[in-house]
């Protein structure tokens, strides 16, 4: 298992490359100006020396292939630079941001986790019941709401209930505090991010967990448990549930390395200072050096989810053997 | 100069429409302000490096400037007061020379005392910078010729030749006296650091979410700040910042928000909300591109002008979006800004519309230029570029030009213009201290204001500026500006100011002592701010 292990993570590193020579030409192919938009994004005037001096000042005056042998020979020493709209070091700027990101990932993903396995359980236990109907019904709508749109309305649910009840409206806290430094006001500001986008997280995992669970209560070593005598409990535990779980995990683990640098929208409406939001605001200033960062970070977690994931498989169908 | 200084600012308070309560209270001491900053973020922390407002609202309480407009009466064009000088300067040599003396006692963060020679350097950086510093506001001291500190208490700027716009240029609010010992031992320290002499020491600075200042004890001015300390939250959605103030989260943010937005909270806080509003020294600009056809024909671009009814316009669009007067090239607070009647004689400013959109139907008919259907290149900005961009299509329709816009991000809205890839484009820009010469140097051809995008060659309207520049009487000078308006609006009919902004901020009503400017870069430094609590 360790030489397969090994083996995926060497893998990783052409994947990298090519995902950094990928973003590289792309980055450069957007029309705009990084120094553009920082002179003159704000609206007023300024000087056209200062224009020169910014290109400059952040390199992008030299050759493209200077610029490309560069930032491959930082990738190479995990050095990805500084940040060109910022000027600070491109490991500052992301690690600000992640673990707002990782902490709503990790509280979406136990969300998810947590509604949809017992539920897509009990829906594919009690087809065709009005139990199944109310979770497919459940599972529908948390995949047609958007979550950013959740998300709004949550908040002002939120305002007017408490203002209703107590007469002082009340939201959630719009500056992160670290879980460790204050873990009311943390969990105060993470919860509704969680829940709307775990809802939507849980809904898709649900119907997954629902249709998987089906096919496997046909398969024939159910019904041999069952002709055993198994008691119902220990089979769906036991048989049904882990073997149902296969395509559930890679799913979850997919859903969960989105939620790392995908969550635009909803940190947008909850104010997160997160991956997500970096990620757009590095783009839109045309930050080079920190986009490529980031994708190569979003690169780096998905590959590491996936082998995550794969391991996981092993453990849930001992059938597989890692070679 | 004094004199017409004092003048001025009179007519100009009067005249001005900024409305705030008054506060006949005594400050408080003690509390802490929670305010936005409606950005993400901005990029390095030197302002004088910087042009968003997103550093500027950041960083302003911990610096200490040179003069400033003065805090009490911010909206006036014309008052300002000394910050770190003593006295305002007379001055001497015929307008040329202009001697600071510098406060004794100031002291930097760390500790270390303040003197002439840090104000020096300062500004010798912002006006001459060193090989290496990229400064964003060297073009706007054209005047200044050297600057010098013969000892500890003096600082003289000596200049090229006189002129009005100095001292407003002067009381830009970005230029932070930095350190002489810092600057010395590394130019680019205040990129990433901050360390002022202003009313508020940094306590931290979290990336894109948050910076935090607590009380200065040794600020200079007596009794300020009457804060204990702040927190500035970055919140760059609006309905992020209308429920913050409405939960109370944040207390207000500086720059403005939109008449949909005050009217929401004025309906859910009542009088938990107060409201200041002002004209906004930020203008919109319609650009058609002289270089493409056929707009190189001067009948074209009138005819476009004469189809837009600003006056109705001004009144319909006041209700959804940031904008409500109409101006000319100078801002409406302004004694240089034309007067209603003044302007009704320019094309897009005629009161008879119906008369207005005949003409300009035979202009274009006279340049073979019916039912054209052009590309106008707009900012994927709601307020005001979008709306005010429709509503421009809608007046050209009106004439029977169709006009579709092409809405991009900044960067390639930008890259467009400055590559010359356009027809027509909406354009908006902010200026600081009201400065109505040096303003309308963005007027003057590519050639000579390199970010004026109508690529228009106009000798006779640079012999104006130039002689306006130049001019000390400030009768004379506005004379002048009408003849530069003239020949930008009317005779070469090369770019048309439309609606100017209007700054509308909601604010928690216990927030006392910050008034209202006619610019979001004015009257930062939260020095007079104090909680009713």
């Amino acid at each position: 298992m360790y030489q397969y292990i090994l083996k995926r993570v060497l893998l990783t590193i052409p994947t990298l490359l090519g995902a950094a020579a990928l973003v590289f030409l792309l980055m450069r192919l957007i029309p705009g100006d990084i120094c553009l938009v920082r002179l003159g994004s704000g609206g007023a005037s300024f000087d056209p020396k200062a224009l020169i001096a910014c290109h400059k000042e952040i390199g992008v005056d030299r050759p493209i292939l200077v610029q490309f042998l560069e930032f491959i020979w930082g990738i190479i020493r995990f050095d990805f630079g500084t940040s060109m709209w910022s000027g600070k070091p491109v490991s500052t700027e992301i690690l600000a941001r992640l673990p707002i990101s990782v902490e709503i990932a990790l509280l979406a993903t136990t969300v998810a986790v947590g509604i949809a396995i017992p539920l897509g359980t009990i829906s594919a236990l009690k087809q065709n019941t009005w139990i199944d109907v109310a979770v497919r019904i459940f599972a529908i709508g948390g995949i047609a709401t958007p979550s950013f749109w959740l998300g709004i309305v949550s908040v002002l649910l939120v305002l007017d209930i408490t203002s209703w009840v107590s007469g002082t409206p009340w939201m959630p806290p719009i500056d992160y505090v670290p879980i460790w430094k204050d873990p009311i006001r943390n969990l105060s500001m993470a919860i509704l991010p969680a829940i709307t986008v775990g809802y939507r997280y849980a809904a898709v995992s649900m119907r997954m967990t629902r249709s998987a669970m089906l096919e496997v209560m046909r398969e024939d070593y159910v019904r041999t448990a069952r002709a055993k005598g198994l008691i119902n409990k220990l089979i769906i535990n036991r048989h049904a549930l882990k073997n149902a779980l296969l395509p559930v995990v890679t799913l979850i683990g997919i859903e969960f390395a989105f939620l790392i640098g995908g969550l635009v929208v909803t940190e947008q409406v909850f104010n997160l200072n997160g991956v997500g939001r970096l990620f757009v605001q590095a783009v839109q200033n045309q930050d080079y050096t920190l986009t490529q960062a980031l994708v190569m970070l979003t690169v780096a977690v998905f590959v590491f989810t996936n082998l995550a994931v794969d391991l996981l498989y092993g453990w849930l169908d001992p059938r597989i053997h890692f070679a | 100069m004094r004199a017409w200084l004092l003048t001025t600012g009179l007519c100009a308070a009067m005249a001005l429409g900024a409305v705030w309560p008054a506060d006949a209270q005594a400050p408080k001491r003690g509390g802490t302000l929670n305010y936005m900053i409606a950005a993400d973020g901005g990029p390095s922390l030197d302002g004088h490096k910087e042009t968003t407002y997103a550093v500027l609202h950041a960083t302003a309480p911990f610096y200490s400037n040179l003069i400033r407009v003065n805090p009490e009466n911010p909206s006036s064009t014309t008052d300002f007061i000394c910050d770190l000088c003593t006295e305002m300067p007379v001055p001497t040599d015929g307008g040329l020379t202009f001697a600071f003396k510098i406060r004794g006692g100031v002291q930097f963060h760390d500790g270390t005392p303040l003197d002439a020679h840090d104000v020096a350097v300062s500004w010798r950086r912002i006006i001459f910078p060193p090989e290496g510093v990229s400064s964003a506001r060297e073009a706007a001291y054209p005047m200044v010729d050297k600057i010098e500190d013969p000892d500890d208490r003096t600082v003289i700027f000596r200049l090229k030749f006189p002129t009005l716009s100095f001292m407003p240029a002067l009381a830009d609010p970005w230029s932070f006296i930095y350190s002489r010992k810092v600057l010395e031992k590394d130019q680019h320290f205040y990129e990433r650091n901050i360390m002022g002499s202003g009313p508020f020491k940094l306590t931290s600075y979290e990336i894109g979410q948050a910076i935090h200042g607590e009380r200065n004890p040794a600020y200079y001015q007596s009794g300020q700040p009457y804060l204990d300390g702040f927190n500035g939250i970055f919140a760059p959605k609006q309905q992020t910042r209308v429920d913050a103030i409405r939960a109370d989260r944040a207390a207000l943010e500086f720059r403005g928000m939109s008449p949909s937005a005050r009217d929401q909270l004025v309906k859910e806080l009542g009088d938990q909300v107060s409201v200041q509003e002002s004209d906004w020294n930020c203008g919109n600009v319609f650009t058609p591109n002289h270089k493409k056809k056929p707009f190189d024909d001067v009948r074209v671009r009138k005819a476009l002008f004469m189809a837009v009814d600003q006056w109705h316009g001004a009144e319909a669009l006041r209700k959804i979006a940031i904008v409500r007067t109409v101006g000319g090239l100078v801002f409406p607070g302004s004694p240089f800004a034309a007067t209603r009647d003044e302007l009704i004689h320019f094309p897009g400013y005629g009161t008879d519309i119906e008369n207005a959109r005949a003409e300009a139907r035979r202009l274009l008919k006279e340049a073979g230029a019916e039912g054209l259907t052009v590309e106008m290149l707009n900012r994927n900005v709601d307020q005001p570029y979008i709306i005010v961009g429709t509503w421009l299509v809608d007046e050209f329709r009106k004439i029977g030009v169709t006009v579709r816009q092409n809405i991009v991000p900044t960067g390639p809205w930008l890259e467009k213009m400055r590559a010359g890839d356009f027809d027509l484009a909406m354009e908006a820009y902010c200026q600081m201290v009201v400065n109505p010469i040096a303003d309308s140097g963005r007027y003057l051809p590519h050639e000579i204001y390199k970010e004026n995008f109508a690529y228009h060659d106009d000798p006779k309207q640079v012999e104006i500026y130039n002689r306006m520049v130049r001019e000390t009487d400030p009768a004379k000078a506005r004379v002048l500006m009408r003849a530069y308006e003239n020949q930008v609006i009317n005779v070469g009919a090369h770019q048309l100011p439309t609606l100017w902004f209007y700054r509308i901020v909601p604010m928690r009503a216990y927030v006392k002592g910050w008034k209202i400017s006619n610019s979001h870069y004015l009257n930062q430094n939260l020095a007079n701010i104090w909680l009713d609590q």
